[in-house]
């Protein structure tokens, strides 16, 4: 396979460069509106929510249909350049980027919710539909979309189709694969295909299951049918403050053990704490260890007697209080302060580094120990944020990127903790995805035959590796992959 | 050109955004477009390779540049706090001096000089300007030249005003310096009566001064007080609006007065930025510092401090159905989303429905939408659509620029649907007033 390179070049010979016939081909599918070719108009398409590692693509395209994004990637086939989607960029593991170069196929503008059905309890939206716009859609029929992710106000459908996205709520409701009963794909050769479909059971091979969480390997979704649920009649939202995390990680499982399903259950350390206090002034204790928030929900009857167990768990072990959220805006300032916790920590730390690992729920104080170890040992200030239900931890590594000697430090100790992940029979990432961050953990995650299995799927699914190169799975001596050697960990500072 | 751009910006503000992207669904011209060259990320992004001398700034960054509407709605949206407006002001205010010095100076255009600079901060120049267009409007004669096509022989930009006009008010006479508190005097505030706003929406000022003294407020209306210089600082002429916010200082009694009162969204939050016109403009001068930043601090928008106060229960019955619009500079820049809504609520049969995106930019953005017509255009359009989605027969917007703008969606539209300020609604019940004729109908449900 080519790279991009030689179509972006200009002409040798004085002939039209195959690049400039391909570059024609694209304007006349999506018009010149619908295409960016200038490296200044480029460049911002080099990253996404994970900057350390960057590459502009060749062009740019916005389609608007499905028959436009087959167009296009048939012309990539004709071509052979690699191609990759793109949602809002919001992704944390290099997701969107374009290894290789290539062409960037934006689905922003194909966000139109086709049809929403409350009696079978289903819509059929477009991928570039950001998910929060969705239940903004359903706001005041009773209905919702389930998965929540913290970016949800900006994440669009495809994306969370991609990664397989989770979130606070996913603890009760199941992540993405569990509400997406249908797809519209178009194949990394350029046919359309229709998976699943509007009714829960059906006989086929579950193929739906299959391309979510594929990380845009599989081809590129172009519509998805997605379940509605039903919203809760009541709910609780509780602020449990512990002495220390370890007793904070202990209610966790005393919570879990006793048979209840929170609808979300999540742990903020005093670090956290801090920097959600000097942006959003709730209230939180500063001198806790550890803080946790819980929501049940359900029947109006039942709630109360959950909370009421709950509230005697935490007790038992060793909450100094547990509070109730009193009102529905007090609930949503709780949740407000959860969701954006990422972005508080710039008050804490010039840059930071998030980690996404997993570990079965039984192991959280092992691991957060561990954690605490890590930071002490590396001399690296780490407060933790997580989706402690799951056991999905996002341990921060603060420090400042101007100390190189620091920010070593940082990524020997966020690998160190992924490998204690791996170790503890948990993963590398609960709901950022693979990306290009963690490929080099596949191997270590996975054994050589299922490594093997997996590969062989996406070349039976993408035979030519031109649909999104370089992602989800190693790929050995692929063409247009180039080695980008991680130099520093970190969000901050993108280029 | 990078070093230029460095003088102007603080460069640790860069460094604030950690490239999330929960931004970008909160950016009109990204929603729009779906660009990332569009979004806030997007512009940083830019900016930012503009200032490391990684990209030149061509005509094409300029472009994504200056179709930011200025609305600020990703500062709302952006969890780490970065401050965008103190990114892309100061950025432009590099721009315009490098234009400047090139001699492509395009504040010096005959819109920027004669219009944008020359008349709108003027209310009596205008007045004088509107009377003919009032006149036209009264006998007729704009429709007549509409159909005439006589309006084509107008500039674009002189075209696209045109069109904007609402229905005129008659001129009235400047409102007295003093008016007295009803009942107890519960406190004595200033009023803020703007230049493009007392000139089209005089009766919006006469309804905030009434609704103030019917709160116990004492209202001071200083003559001298003058435009708040937004145009200008907007369009990256910042010493002028230091003139500007220099004169009004003047005007205004901030010892005596408890408040000064902003009924206009975008005049209201130019005001708070006095403080930031001082840390750019006055850093040799503290006197002045002080001074602006006094003026800043009492600054209110209407809604914010009528809550503060503990408004006076209206009982003047309106059975409409409404929906309130925010203003990207009450709800952005100043963070007043519940205050103009909390008020609303208080008025009798008022049924107040949501409208979504509520908080996303009309496209009237001062002078963008004489500036970007195609995107203004759109935007409008968007606002449009959800409005009528929303049922409402009436549109609350607290922004003389957001009101044109919807307006003359509306008018285009050919909906019998009624855009005007809050205070003039809240005004109407105080007083125990009807609602207009054309909507004195029972809503149609939906």
């Amino acid at each position: 396979m080519s790279t991009l390179r030689t179509i972006s070049g200009g002409p040798t010979d004085g002939t039209e460069s195959a690049g400039a016939q391909m570059l024609e081909r694209f304007r006349a599918i999506v018009g010149d509106d619908g295409m960016l070719s200038r490296e200044d108009e480029l460049l911002v398409f080099e990253c996404d929510g994970f900057v350390i590692e960057k590459k502009a693509p060749d062009v740019v395209l916005f389609p608007t249909t499905t028959e436009q994004v087959v167009q296009i990637v048939r012309i990539c086939n004709e071509f052979d350049v690699p191609f990759v989607p793109r949602g809002a960029g919001t992704s944390l593991a290099g997701g969107c980027l374009p290894v290789g170069g290539g062409v960037m196929i934006t689905l922003t503008r194909m966000q139109r919710i086709l049809e929403i059905n409350l009696r079978d309890r289903y819509a059929i939206v477009e991928p570039g539909l950001v998910n929060s716009h969705l239940t903004r859609a359903l706001q005041g029929t009773g209905y919702h979309y389930a998965p929540d992710p913290s970016s949800q106000g900006a994440c669009t459908i495809c994306g969370n189709v991609a990664t397989n996205s989770g979130g606070p709520h996913t603890l009760k409701y199941g992540v993405t694969v569990n509400h997406v009963t249908g797809l519209e794909v178009v194949t990394p050769e350029g046919e359309v295909i229709q998976l699943g479909g509007v009714a829960d059971s059906r006989p086929e091979l579950d193929l739906t299951g299959l391309f979510v969480g594929s990380e845009g390997t599989f081809g590129i979704c172009t519509k998805a049918i997605v379940r509605l649920t039903r919203d809760p009649a009541a709910f609780r939202t509780m602020l449990g403050v512990f002495e220390t995390v370890r007793q904070a990680t202990e209610a966790i499982s005393a919570i879990i053990a006793a048979g209840i399903v929170p609808a979300a259950l999540e742990m903020m350390d005093q670090g956290i704490v801090e920097a959600l206090e000097a942006a959003f002034q709730f209230g939180f204790p500063l001198d806790a260890g550890a803080v946790l928030l819980i929501e049940v929900d359900g029947l109006a009857v039942g709630v109360d007697d959950e909370a009421k167990k709950i509230i005697d768990l935490c007790r038992e072990s060793g909450a100094r209080e547990v509070r109730s959220a009193n009102s529905p805006q007090e609930r949503q300032k709780l949740w407000k302060c959860r969701k954006q916790a990422f972005g508080a920590i710039g008050r804490l730390s010039p840059s930071y580094c998030t980690q996404d690992g997993v570990v079965p729920r039984t192991r959280l104080p092992e691991i957060l120990d561990f954690i605490i170890d890590c930071g002490h040992r590396h001399g690296v200030r780490i407060v933790n944020v997580f989706h402690a239900g799951d056991g999905n931890i996002h341990p921060i590594l603060l420090f400042d990127e101007r100390d190189e000697a620091q920010t070593q430090r940082v990524l020997q100790a966020s690998h160190e903790i992924l490998d204690k992940c791996i170790e503890l029979g948990g993963s590398v990432t609960g709901e950022h995805g693979i990306g290009v961050e963690k490929l080099s953990f596949m191997q270590k995650l996975f054994g050589e035959s299922d490594v093997a299995v997996m590969s062989d799927l996406r070349a039976a699914l993408n035979p030519d590796g031109r649909c999104s190169p370089s992602k989800l799975l190693p790929t050995a001596g692929a063409c247009g992959m180039e080695e980008v050697p991680q130099i520093k960990p970190g969000r901050k500072a993108p280029m | 050109m990078a070093e230029r751009v460095l003088d102007h910006v603080e460069y640790d503000r860069f460094l604030d955004c950690v490239h999330c992207g929960l931004c970008t669904s909160a950016c009109p011209t990204y929603l729009e477009t779906g660009d990332e060259n569009n979004s806030p990320r997007g512009r940083i992004y830019l900016m930012r390779a503009v200032a490391d001398g990684k990209l030149p700034l061509s005509d094409t960054v300029q472009r994504h540049l200056d179709l930011c509407l200025d609305c600020r709605s990703c500062e709302t949206a952006c969890p780490s706090g970065v401050q965008y407006g103190r990114l892309i002001e100061p950025f432009r205010a590099a721009t315009q001096e490098q234009a400047s010095l090139a001699g492509q100076d395009v504040t010096r255009s005959w819109f920027h000089r004669g219009i944008l600079y020359g008349l709108f901060p003027y209310p009596n120049r205008m007045k004088w300007a509107l009377a003919p267009a009032r006149w036209a409007q009264r006998l007729g004669l704009d429709r007549l030249a509409e159909t005439l096509g006589l309006f084509s022989l107008f500039p674009k930009k002189l075209r696209r005003m045109q069109r904007l006009l609402p229905p005129l008010p008659r001129p009235e006479r400047a409102l007295p310096v003093v008016l007295s508190a009803q009942g107890t005097k519960r406190a004595r505030v200033g009023l803020f009566t703007g230049c493009v706003a007392e000139a089209v929406f005089s009766p919006t000022n006469r309804a905030t001064a009434r609704v103030l003294q019917a709160n116990g407020c004492e209202v001071v209306v200083p003559p001298t007080q003058v435009c708040c210089g937004a145009i200008h600082y907007h369009s990256g002429t910042a010493e002028q609006a230091l003139k500007f916010a220099l004169q009004n200082v003047a005007a205004f009694p901030v010892d005596g007065l408890d408040a000064i009162i902003v009924d206009v969204a975008g005049g209201g939050a130019l005001v708070q930025e006095y403080k930031h016109i001082a840390e750019e403009l006055c850093r040799e001068n503290p006197q002045q510092q002080t001074a602006l930043r006094a003026l800043a601090g009492k600054m209110r928008d209407v809604s914010e401090f009528l809550m503060e106060l503990g408004p006076v229960q209206p009982t003047g019955s309106l059975p409409l159905k409404a929906t309130y619009h925010d203003a990207c500079h009450l709800v952005h820049a100043q963070r007043i989303r519940e205050q103009p809504r909390d008020l609303l609520e208080l008025i009798p049969d008022l049924k107040l429905v949501p409208l979504a995106e509520s908080d996303i930019c009309c496209g009237a953005a001062g002078s963008y939408n004489l500036t970007e017509a195609d995107m203004a255009d759109r935007l409008a359009q968007r606002k449009l659509d959800n409005i009528l989605a929303s049922g409402a027969q009436v549109v609350l917007s607290a922004n003389a620029g957001c009101t044109l703008q919807i307006q003359a969606a509306i008018r285009k539209s050919g909906k019998p649907l009624w855009t005007v300020h809050p205070i003039e609604l809240l005004d109407l019940s105080y007083r125990n007033e009807p609602p207009p004729e054309f909507l004195r109908v029972q809503p149609t449900t939906n």
